[in-house]
């Protein structure tokens, strides 16, 4: 049974009832001072549990250094104290008991934040039991919320440790027009989702522009439920869930009023997916908006500006290259592959030089994953982006490009004041390279996650192997 | 021959000037000089080499060689000379936009008879992914079927990226029949693995030559005497068969667990036949008998994930330890759309352990023997074929890109659907596609 609450009216009527209720309340209850207890709505009931892994005191010395916000440092030294950074410099004095770690040869960089990631939500074995990041059924899902797929045991999260990756977000899928809340993780290991929560990480919200959307529905066709079957019918689908978020958060508002004034007042009916709808509103959540045409995205910059709230980022956005001047001027981001294409039609325009010609146009560009794959090697493909661009003439440094892979992300998922630079006072989130990332033969020597390794490609310890993976054949074997 | 294809390319090219992409221009007499050429061959790595190319082949490779009147210079001072690059998997010119596009012809869902079938049917010269795929260096690819109605999916071919006929571009045609016995085949042809291997060795012993038929069916429904002194020709899928017992064909079976590994070996013993082996996640664990029965693998040297049941032990270790035992390895693409980023994949395999010199092999020698088509393609030497690529840097590297590619001895223009687009947006146009 398809969720009836896609019906027409039937978010409008309890909203109907509960206003006559308020009405009738406010008509003879003027005087009465007996008051109901305030209802509040706890925004944050599934808490992050995350501590901090031991950490030592630390110094990278002699290393080259990008600090990922455009400068770069030739034999540099990094110092990271109690899980922070605490100096970036040419020489650093190692304080006493430090731990020293030669960096002749290798590069430093910020951690690798990846914005698009269903690890853990689409785990792996790919077993259907694993498949729970699309909540197929009613295309607006707002209520659903990542976390509560996420399977901490998933293998992948410690490959893409061994590439660098400090942090993640995982989305839901992209069937339907809204998805529901993302996550954002430390990439650490958790017993359970909540242990690897970004402390203070503010939720995003996934939508879907396009193809997605209209061929998962548009498919029942002859059936109510075959709504959304075009583009049309995505955008009405949008702006009928902000508008019913608009009419939610009246609603709370008026309560809010009316209880501050005496009243004793019934609160609204509590509508899961409309509080994530309203919080973006409300500017709490950001939208992270799969989205590939650039006409797609033109469209929902103006419902964007409609309804008033913020998108962080259009993922994939294999056309932000076309638009790129106007996705600057809003101030949303471009979450992009180097280089996939072609696999759909809303695909099929994507050119190797999207990234940087993103960035060329003074807009925020991102190089995202969404794959188990690809996201133990961020950094070759921002190498392929930035090589593709210096060939089409545009003149960026490896120092300015590594903002794609970690300052930019980190803006976009609003935690760019506690990572996604080297800065004294951030959380020491580090990669220790092999040798120039932007190589196809550099590896991550070691990942620190607020100063503590969480891999060590030297040191068998601390190379995660998964609870699935514990007596299997290939346990704890070179990945 | 040559002189007709090459008269017939440049009509082409002067009629569809301005309009389409031409994948190439005239072949000509070709000297790239001044680089470092890595032959895949004998004479190995040649600096400050002459590439001489005549008549769509390679004349000679030397150091510091002359050119001869009449040949055209191309200076590759402090560059890389390659072979063009082979893909040894994927579904290249078969279709465009593989979801909700036009009609995929690499999918034949509804096949009849799912072993005769032939890209070559099916291949589109024009299509734009070859564009987008030779730019980039590789220039040859197998070209098969990803699905069929069930776990036979068809053969494959050899094809070159640089032709403007389906004819021209498969230099080996039918190299292969393409069998799939991993746990997905299980799953969909019988529920398990017992019923499938049934199936195939039911299909196999149906189809093997009976000692007074040689080569072909007898026609048993007949009852005239001149009918039955006159064997039935085989025809479709049951001739295919027959070949592949005839040693006419090779057999490329996709399985990953070290388990399903085992039963291709024992097939291969069995039968006799010239079996390489695809996917194969979990073959390093099975590396020593592969290498004993002269199996080689195709395999994606990225897949370290256990994906599936069937490929708990992935690792990107894979690669070298097959080659460490004797296994001769090629590179499977991510998927056809970004069949060129094998080369990357390669670069990685080397990040991983494999040395530079059998990643490069990897993507042209190696391939080259295991499909068949070593006499014209595979290295830079004497009488081959001159797919020769222009590299600005060590090719591996992913910051590398071609600056000049030839196929077959002609110069393939860098533009692509892709450049084209490039070169639109680089300044934002208000009103694209017209002229300022």
């Amino acid at each position: 049974m398809t969720n009836l609450k896609l019906l027409p009216g039937r978010v409008a009527r309890p909203a109907a009832a509960t206003l006559a209720l308020t009405l009738l309340l406010a008509a003879c209850g003027q005087s009465d001072t007996r008051q109901g207890e305030h209802a509040s709505i706890n925004r944050d009931p599934f808490p992050s549990s995350y501590t901090a892994l031991p950490s030592e005191t630390t110094v990278i010395v002699n290393a080259t250094i990008l600090d990922g916000k455009g400068g770069r440092i030739e034999g540099g030294s990094l110092l990271i104290e109690n899980g922070k950074i605490k100096a970036v410099a040419d020489v650093i004095t190692p304080p006493d008991g430090a731990r020293v770690i030669d960096g002749t040869g290798r590069w430093v960089t910020p951690g690798i934040i990846d914005v698009h990631s269903h690890l853990g939500v689409y785990a792996s074995p790919g077993t259907q039991s694993h498949s729970d990041g699309n909540e197929v059924g009613e295309p607006v899902t707002a209520g659903v919320w990542a976390e509560h797929s996420v399977w901490p045991q998933d293998p992948g999260f410690g490959r893409a440790a061994a590439g660098g990756i400090t942090a993640l977000q995982i989305l839901p899928g992209s069937a339907n027009l809204v998805g529901g809340r993302s996550v954002t993780l430390k990439n650490v290991p958790g017993r359970v989702a909540q242990d690897m929560k970004f402390p203070g990480a503010p939720y995003g919200m996934k939508m879907a522009c396009g193809e997605n959307p209209k061929r998962v529905y548009g498919s029942k066709r002859g059936t109510y439920f075959s709504r959304p079957g075009t583009r049309m019918g995505n955008v009405h689908g949008y702006r009928q869930a902000w508008s019913d978020a608009q009419d939610y958060q009246r609603r709370w508002d008026k309560y809010e009023r009316d209880y501050q004034a005496g009243k004793d007042v019934l609160p609204p009916a509590r509508d899961l997916r409309l509080d994530t709808l309203a919080g973006v509103l409300r500017g709490e959540i950001g939208v992270h908006m799969h989205c590939y045409r650039a006409d797609d995205m033109g469209t929902m910059l103006d419902v964007m500006k409609e309804f008033k709230y913020q998108i962080a980022s259009f993922q994939h956005a294999v056309e932000s290259y076309k638009i790129a001047d106007k996705l600057a001027e809003n101030g949303v981001c471009s979450a992009m592959w180097a280089d996939w294409y072609g696999f759909k039609m809303e695909a099929y325009d994507g050119i190797r030089e999207n990234v940087p010609f993103v960035h060329n146009a003074g807009a925020c560009a991102i190089v995202h994953s969404d794959s188990a794959s690809g996201i133990q090697r961020l950094n070759q493909e921002a190498a392929k982006a930035l090589a593709d661009g210096r060939k089409a003439g545009l003149d960026i440094s490896k120092a300015d490009a590594w903002q794609w892979l970690s300052l930019n992300p980190a803006k976009s998922l609003g935690i760019a004041d506690q990572t996604g630079t080297l800065e004294a006072g951030k959380n020491a989130d580090v990669v220790l390279w092999s040798a120039d990332p932007f190589s196809v033969y550099a590896k991550a020597d070691i990942t620190f996650v607020d100063g503590a390794v969480v891999h060590d490609r030297a040191d068998k310890t601390k190379q995660r192997v998964a609870d699935f993976e514990l007596g299997h054949v290939g346990e704890g074997d070179v990945k | 021959m040559r002189m007709i294809k090459t008269l017939r390319l440049a009509t082409a090219a002067l009629a569809l000037a301005g309009t389409a992409l031409t994948p190439s221009v005239l072949a000509e007499d070709i000297a790239v000089t001044g680089g470092t050429a890595f032959t895949n061959g004998g004479k190995g790595k040649v600096d400050n080499a002459t590439v001489l190319m005549s008549d769509g082949k390679i004349v000679s490779v030397t150091a510091g060689g002359a050119v001869p009147d009449g040949y055209r210079t191309l200076d590759a001072s402090g560059k890389w000379v390659t072979v063009g690059f082979m893909s040894s998997g994927g579904s290249l010119g078969l279709g465009e936009v593989s979801l909700s596009g036009d009609n995929n012809d690499a999918t034949a869902a509804k096949a009849k008879d799912t072993i005769n079938m032939d890209v070559a049917y099916s291949l589109n010269p024009y299509n734009a992914i070859i564009a987008n795929t030779r730019i980039e260096g590789v220039t040859r690819a197998v070209s098969q079927f990803s699905r069929s109605k069930d776990n036979w999916i068809g053969t494959g071919s050899v094809i070159q990226l640089g032709g403007t006929t389906a004819d021209a571009m498969v230099v080996r045609g039918k190299a292969f029949i393409h069998l799939d016995v991993d746990e997905g085949a299980a799953r969909g042809n019988g529920g398990s693995r017992s019923a499938l291997w049934a199936e195939v060795i039911k299909k196999l012993e149906d189809a093997k030559p009976k000692p007074k038929d040689d080569m072909a069916d007898e026609d048993k429904e007949g009852d005239k005497k001149a009918d039955k002194k006159k064997p039935k020709e085989k025809t479709g899928g049951k001739k295919l068969l027959a070949d592949l017992f005839a040693g006419k064909l090779r057999l490329q079976i996709n399985a990953h667990r070290a388990s399903d590994i085992r039963q291709v070996i024992a097939l291969q013993k069995r039968y006799g036949f010239n079996v390489m082996l695809t996917g194969a996640r979990e073959a390093w664990m099975v590396a020593d008998e592969l290498a004993a029965a002269n199996i080689a693998v195709l395999l994606n040297p990225l897949d370290n994930l256990p994906s599936r049941f069937d490929m708990l032990a992935s690792t990107s270790q894979n690669a070298s330890r097959l080659h460490a035992a004797g296994v001769k390895i090629a590179f499977l693409p991510p998927d056809t759309n970004n069949s060129r980023l094998v080369v990357q994949s390669a670069g990685n395999a080397v990040a991983m352990g494999l040395p530079w010199e059998t990643a490069m092999d990897a993507m042209t020698v190696n391939p080259a023997a295991i499909f068949g088509v070593s006499d014209s393609y595979g290295t830079l030497e004497k009488g081959m074929d001159a797919d020769v690529v222009v590299w600005d840097g060590d090719p591996l590297e992913v910051m590398s890109s071609p600056d000049a590619v030839f196929i077959q001895g002609e110069q393939i223009e860098l533009v692509s659907r892709q450049t084209k687009l490039r070169d639109r947006y680089k300044e934002i146009p208000r009103a694209p596609g017209f002229k300022k």
